[in-house]
């Protein structure tokens, strides 16, 4: 075997195209090997190389996806104020209550299915802490939503609204809405910078 | 500003005593006093003791607790205003036998009616003030003293008139009608009588009023006095009533003379209080009221003699020393008040002024009452301050002025609002202060007394005898500001300040001020009665024999006489607690039952060119508003001053210029306007009538085209509306049919529309027609209609289409649509499916489907609501038909619902009958269009749901498409703010409509009740039937929105809450037994009633479209109706005589007395009708008299009575003709007319009577002693 190392060599130089592969891919298992035994600072920095390139997708992913919740968050915070400003016309009677009722309950879903997003991106990219701050609140949109006696014509029912303090209850929820809302847009304007800085 | 310190002082000591009486001359410790008062709370036998309110009671009227004593303490307990009317009364009352000189009286009953009302708050007051003058003088005892035990004789007398009123004699009534007629004479004295009325809430109007009152008061009693001896007898035959008042008085007069104030003034104080008595007396005998009510009338022509006047500006003057606290003062002070008054009169340019003058003169301070009648004037309420301090912001102008001074005088707090609310409240007060303005000194002591003492009321009033201080001493919390008396100079002026202000509200108030007064006297006694702890488990007989009728408020006579009626509009609480947190610890549901559009005999109708309303809140101007001066009224709702347009100074009844307040407006709080086209959005619509109706196979089969057809032919002439009355036709199966009606046609001609998915309407403008100018077409259509339809086959329904369609048949101009169904919509939209479970009926668990189905039905209501068309409808099914999905069609668009179970036309002849005589009241009854109605109430207050069928537009306005005279709503109410700062609150609806002639109207009730700050006050003007009715409006929307067994639970709690929450006032009364006011004493047994009624029943068998049936009766039913519907009445008819028997329309009517609902009083031997309002029952026991059988029934015997029987024959025999008249009297004005069914002990229908015996026990539910066992263990928990 090894009389025959050169002339293999050599017709392995002969075969250049199989061979430069082959060779490679010797060496590869080799420097693995030498990587392995002491040469770390040569060959990590490839390995650094991939591993930032996953953390690089990694933060333009976080960037990304805390842009979109930022805007996401933005949309959100100005259906509160929207549902806020109806709801206090209707209060003032500037608007009459079927008017108000039907103007809110075009925006439930949209509301419900922008909250949900977000809460699901949260799972999904792994952040805990934000994707349970979001939880409660997803979860009462739906339940809200799936609660609504079939004779009713949505979340806010005209014949009810002005009942049982239903009005002022809507108020208080689409504010407290409107400051979770604020609470979270900072920070995923946090968490963006962050992410940004990173990259 | 001097006030300021004076009130803040008195107020102080006032809160330390509470409860103070001295008999005359005779000073009682503080602390014995409240001792006094506790025992008497404590000790039910002790019924003068009752009053919750620490009732200042006088010494005296311990040692002598007649009975009339016994009733005034009650009342006064309740009236802190009696404290300060007390104080006028002490003034009155200072000589005791001078009460005697009855004659005289009547002239001053007008006064004591004042006083009474301040009287009741008295006790308080008096306490107060005492509390008040004694912390402000402790050195100074003597004088203090003596001016607290005027205001303590105030108070008694308070009590007295109270206690009168609580007795609900008429003759306390006549006592302020006095009142009020010297307020017409006096305006300001009949002002301050309302503040004596007020007592409850607006103790603090009323004893501020009071002080100023009484010189006016003296004044006009005086005059009044002299009339009243001639007029009414009564004064002469109470000499022993006078002698308990004069106790009363005597107190008073005791405190008078301890003060040193003028022995004539004294006198004469005592003397108005002596004629108080006397009216109290007379109120006992029925002949009182007729008497006092000439004495009113005498009271005004002797109007103020100017010696009399000036007596009082001397008792005055010794009021508002009493403030200072200083006999010697008094005078000087008396003056001041004069002055004051004079300035208010003379800022209100009102006939008073003569007395006041009378009392500037006596009174250099002239200054001071100027500032004081200002304040007055503004803040009418602002004497009452101190119970309104919170109230002030609302009146801007002159109020702050006068709120300042008052809110100095008061607390800080009381600011203008209050005193307008006093003033408001007081109005009558105001009066007083002008009639006492003759007696300013002491008026103004006693506002700032009243203040102080309003609030601690009555501990205070054996210490000190102050006259004036009496006065305020009733004022409760309000006066409490008052409470500064001690320091007798500034006190005075803002006792003077109160009259003033009385005398601003006396314009609008007059009537109030004797109402005031009389109220005082009727709250004091309802009070005790209503307190009176039942135990309940004990007491097996807690139903009355008669009719449980509407609790009066505790408000004065005038007030209480200008009140809406209870028929129209009812509280469930006629205290209202002045917080939320005291509203809490009640228990108790807060809310109005409203029947607007009641029919009434009686109803002034008003054109004018301008309506006056406020300018900010648009409030209607009403009885209950307070004129500061000709030109200017202050809002009742909001406090804001409005200016008296130039038109309202003419009065078209009298035709006479410059008095506003004698307007009708201003006289009546149900009032109808008609309104200009202001008030139009669109020329108003024509009556319109769509009659859409079923003709299914099944609804053919059923039969009810015949009858409603019949019904509609003999009608027609009949139905309300003018000559552009149109009328049209629809019917529907599977397709819908239209009638074309054009005039001109030579017959109808149907054009069926098979397109049910997009309905269409075949031809624009000849559908709906002119009735009168198609009458033939019609009346041929309605003839030939019933046989139309006889060989149908088609069974589906499609009236989701036709509702469509029917729907843009009427969007142009709006109006009525009636529906007629037989069975489940099953094509198109808004079809429903099946959802009942049979199995289920009976269940006790789960209740479901109480809730719609689908929103078309709410929509489609909406839409409709929109385009003012309402949908009536009636259901005539013999099986399930989700009506709890078709009512919606009704509720939302104001519509109302009929349904007829198993409806069949011969198969149920009683159902068939039932029809007919309902369509007959449904088609002729009054009808109103394009309505809306908006109720308004007091700042502080706000109404959070409302029951009924209607559309809520927005936070107030109720849109209504149609008014019936049938249909009665619900308001819940809370307390935003606390109403410290008022004494009384008022609360208005105003339905502006379309009559069936095309006019535009607005009807407008105005309700005026009471603030009260005690827990025991707010238990003793509770009103039952109200409370249940909203209590099972509440539980209907329970029902549907969570679940039935919830809605049992709260009801079930909210006995147990309530009568705990009593149970822990009441400490050491037996823990064991169960313990209920006696306002309450009916609660549990009502509300026993609903948990077996078919609504929220569950264990026995009720389908589910009857219980949805029930909740939307409870819903919209007004309370008379609803009452019956909840607790029948049984009566035993066997034995009917004419004892007690009533007269109506030439006809003796009978009335048997009412028997409990159990078989226990079922006896073999009798006959019974129950009344349960949309059905009546008449069982005849087995061995029953066969006499009665043969001459009312018309058959030989028991044997022979047919098993379904629902008439009885016309028999000339007198017990047929007794029976007969007493059922049609029973049936009178009911909106569904009553079935009657005969039902023979044995028969099978025996089973629908006795579920009705709600006291019994059934297998499913607990007998009414059961249930009371039941909650006591709740309770004990």
């Amino acid at each position: 075997m090894h009389q025959n190392y050169g002339f293999r060599l050599f017709k392995v130089d002969h075969n250049s195209r199989h061979a430069a592969p082959r060779r490679r891919g010797r060496r590869a298992p080799v420097s693995w090997d030498q990587g392995l035994s002491g040469r770390v600072g040569v060959r990590q920095p490839v390995l650094r190389k991939k591993r930032r390139r996953r953390r690089r997708r990694r933060r333009r992913m976080e960037v990304v996806v805390f842009v979109f919740s930022l805007l996401d968050c933005c949309a959100l915070i100005f259906l509160s104020v929207y549902f806020i400003i109806t709801l206090s016309d209707l209060e003032c009677d500037y608007i009459n209550a079927r008017s108000c009722c039907s103007k809110l309950n075009k925006w439930v879903i949209p509301e419900l299915i922008g909250h949900a997003i977000v809460t699901v991106l949260m799972l999904i990219s792994l952040h805990w802490f934000i994707f349970l701050l979001n939880l409660p609140v997803a979860t009462w949109n739906i339940y809200r939503f799936i609660m609504v006696p079939s004779g009713n014509m949505g979340v806010f029912d005209p014949t009810e609204i002005h009942n049982r303090g239903q009005l002022k209850s809507h108020m208080k929820e689409a504010m407290i809405k409107l400051g979770f809302h604020l609470l979270c847009f900072f920070m995923y304007l946090y968490s963006m910078i962050l992410a940004l800085i990173n990259d | 500003m001097l006030l300021l310190p004076y009130s803040l002082t008195v107020c102080y000591p006032v809160s330390a005593i509470e409860y103070v009486f001295t008999g005359p001359r005779i000073k009682i410790p503080l602390q014995y006093l409240v001792e006094i008062e506790n025992s008497i709370r404590k000790c039910p036998a002790q019924n003068q003791m009752q009053f919750p309110s620490g009732y200042g009671l006088h010494p005296q009227n311990y040692i002598a607790p007649s009975g009339h004593y016994a009733q005034g303490p009650g009342k006064m307990t309740s009236l802190p205003l009696d404290s300060q009317r007390g104080d006028y009364y002490s003034g009155l009352y200072t000589v005791p036998t001078q009460n005697v000189v009855t004659p005289n009286t009547a002239g001053q009953q007008p006064g004591a009616q004042q006083m009474y009302g301040r009287v009741l708050p008295a006790p308080h007051m008096a306490g107060s003030a005492l509390g008040s003058f004694p912390g402000a003088t402790s050195s100074a005892s003597h004088v203090h003293m003596s001016a607290s035990v005027n205001h303590h004789n105030s108070p008694a007398v308070g009590a007295a008139n109270s206690s009168v009123a609580s007795q609900g004699f008429p003759s306390t009534c006549g006592h302020y009608a006095m009142s009020t007629v010297s307020n017409a004479a006096y305006p300001r004295v009949s002002y301050s009588s309302p503040p004596a009325g007020d007592p409850y809430g607006q103790q603090m109007f009323t004893s501020q009023n009071a002080p100023p009152v009484r010189p006016i008061r003296d004044n006009s009693f005086s005059g009044q006095n002299t009339a009243i001896s001639h007029p009414s007898p009564l004064p002469p035959p109470p000499p022993q009533q006078y002698h308990q008042e004069q106790s009363l008085s005597g107190y008073s007069t005791l405190s008078w003379s301890a003060s040193g104030l003028p022995s004539t003034q004294d006198n004469l104080l005592r003397n108005h209080t002596g004629s108080l008595a006397t009216a109290n007396n007379n109120p006992t005998s029925p002949v009182a009221d007729s008497l006092s009510s000439s004495v009113m009338q005498n009271v005004q022509p002797p109007v103020s003699s100017p010696v009399v006047s000036t007596v009082l500006s001397g008792a005055s003057s010794a009021r508002t020393p009493a403030a200072a606290c200083h006999p010697a003062e008094p005078a000087a002070s008396v003056t001041q008040p004069s002055e004051l008054f004079q300035q208010k009169e003379m800022s209100s340019a009102h006939r008073e002024r003569t007395v006041p003058e009378d009392r500037h003169h006596g009174g250099p301070e002239l200054n001071e009452g100027m500032q004081y009648g200002d304040y007055v004037n503004n803040q009418a309420s602002s004497a009452p301050t101190p119970l309104s301090s919170t109230s002030d912001d609302e009146e801007e102008e002159e109020e702050d002025e006068e709120a300042g001074v008052d809110s100095s005088s008061t607390t800080s707090s009381a600011s203008p609002g209050p005193n307008s609310y006093d003033a408001l409240e007081g109005g009558s007060y105001p009066d007083m202060l002008s009639s006492s303005a003759s007696s300013p000194a002491p008026d103004p002591a006693p506002e700032s007394d009243p203040t102080s003492a309003p609030a601690p009321a009555a501990p205070q009033p054996s210490k000190v005898a102050k006259p004036f201080g009496y006065g305020y001493p009733a004022l409760q919390p309000g006066y409490q500001n008052a409470a500064a008396p001690p320091g007798s100079g500034p006190p005075s002026a803002s006792p003077v300040y109160s009259g003033f202000q009385q005398y601003a509200q006396q314009y609008p108030g007059l009537n109030q001020l004797s109402s005031g007064l009389g109220g005082l006297s009727l709250q004091s006694a309802p009070q005790p009665e209503s307190l009176r702890p039942v135990n309940l488990t004990q007491d097996r007989n807690v139903l009355p024999v008669t009719p449980v009728w509407a609790p009066v408020p505790n408000l004065n006579l005038d007030l209480r006489k200008l009140n809406c009626s209870p028929d129209s509009f009812r509280c469930t609480l006629t205290s209202i607690p002045q917080t939320q947190a005291l509203l809490n610890k009640a228990k108790l549901p807060l809310g109005l039952l409203l029947h607007p559009f009641r029919d009434l005999t009686q109803l002034p109708v008003i054109t004018s060119n301008t309506i006056v309303r406020c300018r900010s809140c648009r409030t209607y101007i009403n009885p209950f508003v307070s004129f500061i001066d000709q030109r200017r009224w202050k809002c009742n709702l909001c406090y804001r001053v409005n200016d008296v347009p130039e038109e309202f100074m003419y009065n078209p009844l009298t035709r006479s210029y410059g008095e506003p307040h004698k307007r009708p407006e201003v006289q009546n709080s149900t009032v109808e306007f008609i309104a200009s086209s202001d008030y139009m959005l669109r020329p108003p619509q024509p009556a319109v009538y769509l009659f859409v109706l079923d003709v299914s196979h099944n609804a053919v089969e059923a039969g009810y085209l015949t009858i409603l057809c019949q019904s509609l032919l003999e009608n027609l002439d009949k139905l309300p509306g003018d000559s552009r009355t149109r009328i049209g036709f629809l019917t529907f199966d599977s397709t819908i049919h239209f009638y074309d009606l054009q005039e001109g046609l030579s017959q109808p001609q149907m054009l069926i529309v098979s397109e049910i998915d997009d309905v269409f309407l075949p031809t624009p403008d000849s559908l709906l027609v002119n009735l009168h100018e198609s009458k033939e077409l019609i009346k041929d259509l309605l003839n030939a209609l019933p046989t139309m339809f006889t060989n149908t086959r088609e069974t589906h329904s499609a009236l989701g289409p036709a509702l469509q369609a029917a729907f843009k048949l009427m969007s142009p101009t709006g109006g009525r649509v009636s529906v007629f169904q037989t069975q489940l919509p099953s094509l198109g939209a808004g079809l429903l499916q099946s959802r009942e479970d049979p199995n289920q009926r009976s269940s006790t668990k789960v209740v479901q489907h109480l809730g719609p189905a689908t929103d078309f039905y709410k929509k489609l209501a909406l839409d409709c609501s929109g385009q003012q068309t309402a949908v009536d409808l009636f259901l005539l099914s013999s099986q399930y038909s989700d009506l709890a999905s078709l009512a919606c069609m009704s509720k939302y668009s104001a519509g109302c619902i009929y349904y007829y179970p198993s409806f069949h036309c011969t198969h149920n002849p009683s159902q068939a009958e039932k029809l007919q005589k309902d369509l007959r009241r449904y088609l002729t009854r009054k009808i109103g269009f394009e309505a809306v109605m908006r109720i308004r109430c007091t700042k502080g207050l706000s109404m959070h749901t409302f029951h009924g069928n209607f559309f809520v537009r927005s936070t107030d306005l109720l849109s209504l498409a149609n008014i019936n005279p049938d249909a009665g709503f619900a308001v819940q109410l809370s307390i935003e703010e606390s109403l410290t700062d008022t004494s009384l609150v008022c609360f208005q609806t105003a339905l502006l409509y379309t009559s069936s002639k095309g006019e535009r109207r607005i009807r407008v009730h105005t309700l005026c009740l009471p603030v009260v700050s005690s827990l025991a006050d707010v238990y003793a003007g509770v009103d039952v039937q109200a409370a249940i009715c909203l209590l099972a409006n509440m539980a209907v929307d329970r029902s549907v929105s969570s679940s039935l067994s919830d809605a049992r639970d709260a009801l079930v709690n909210a006995v147990v809450d309530s009568l705990s929450a009593y149970g822990s006032t009441i400490s050491n009364l037996q823990h064991s037994a169960l313990i209920a006011p006696s306002s309450l004493k009916l609660f549990p047994l009502y509300v026993l009633a609903l948990l077996k009624q078919k609504a929220f029943r569950t264990g026995t068998s009720t389908r589910l479209d009857d219980r949805v049936y029930a909740m939307c009766q409870i819903k919209c039913q007004p309370l008379v109706h609803l009452m019956k519907m909840i607790h029948p009445n049984l009566y035993r008819i066997d034995r009917l005589t004419d004892e007690g028997a009533i007269h109506v329309n030439d006809r003796v009517v009978p009335q048997p007395p009412l028997q409990k609902l159990s078989a226990e009083k079922l006896t073999r031997e009798g006959a019974f009708l129950m009344d349960c309002g949309s059905v009546f029952y008449i069982w005849i026991g087995k061995s029953c008299d066969n006499n009665f059988i043969e001459d009312v029934l018309g058959c030989p015997n028991f044997a022979s009575i047919p098993q379904k029987m629902t008439h009885l024959p016309e028999l000339d025999t007198l017990s047929s003709e007794r029976a007969r008249s007493f059922i049609t009297w029973l049936r009178d004005n009911r909106p569904l007319s009553p079935v009657l069914h005969v039902v023979k002990d044995e028969s099978p229908a025996k089973t629908e009577f006795f579920q009705h015996l709600i006291e019994d026990r059934t297998e499913a539910a607990f007998s009414y002693y059961e249930f009371l066992l039941h909650i006591q263990q709740q309770i004990c928990k």
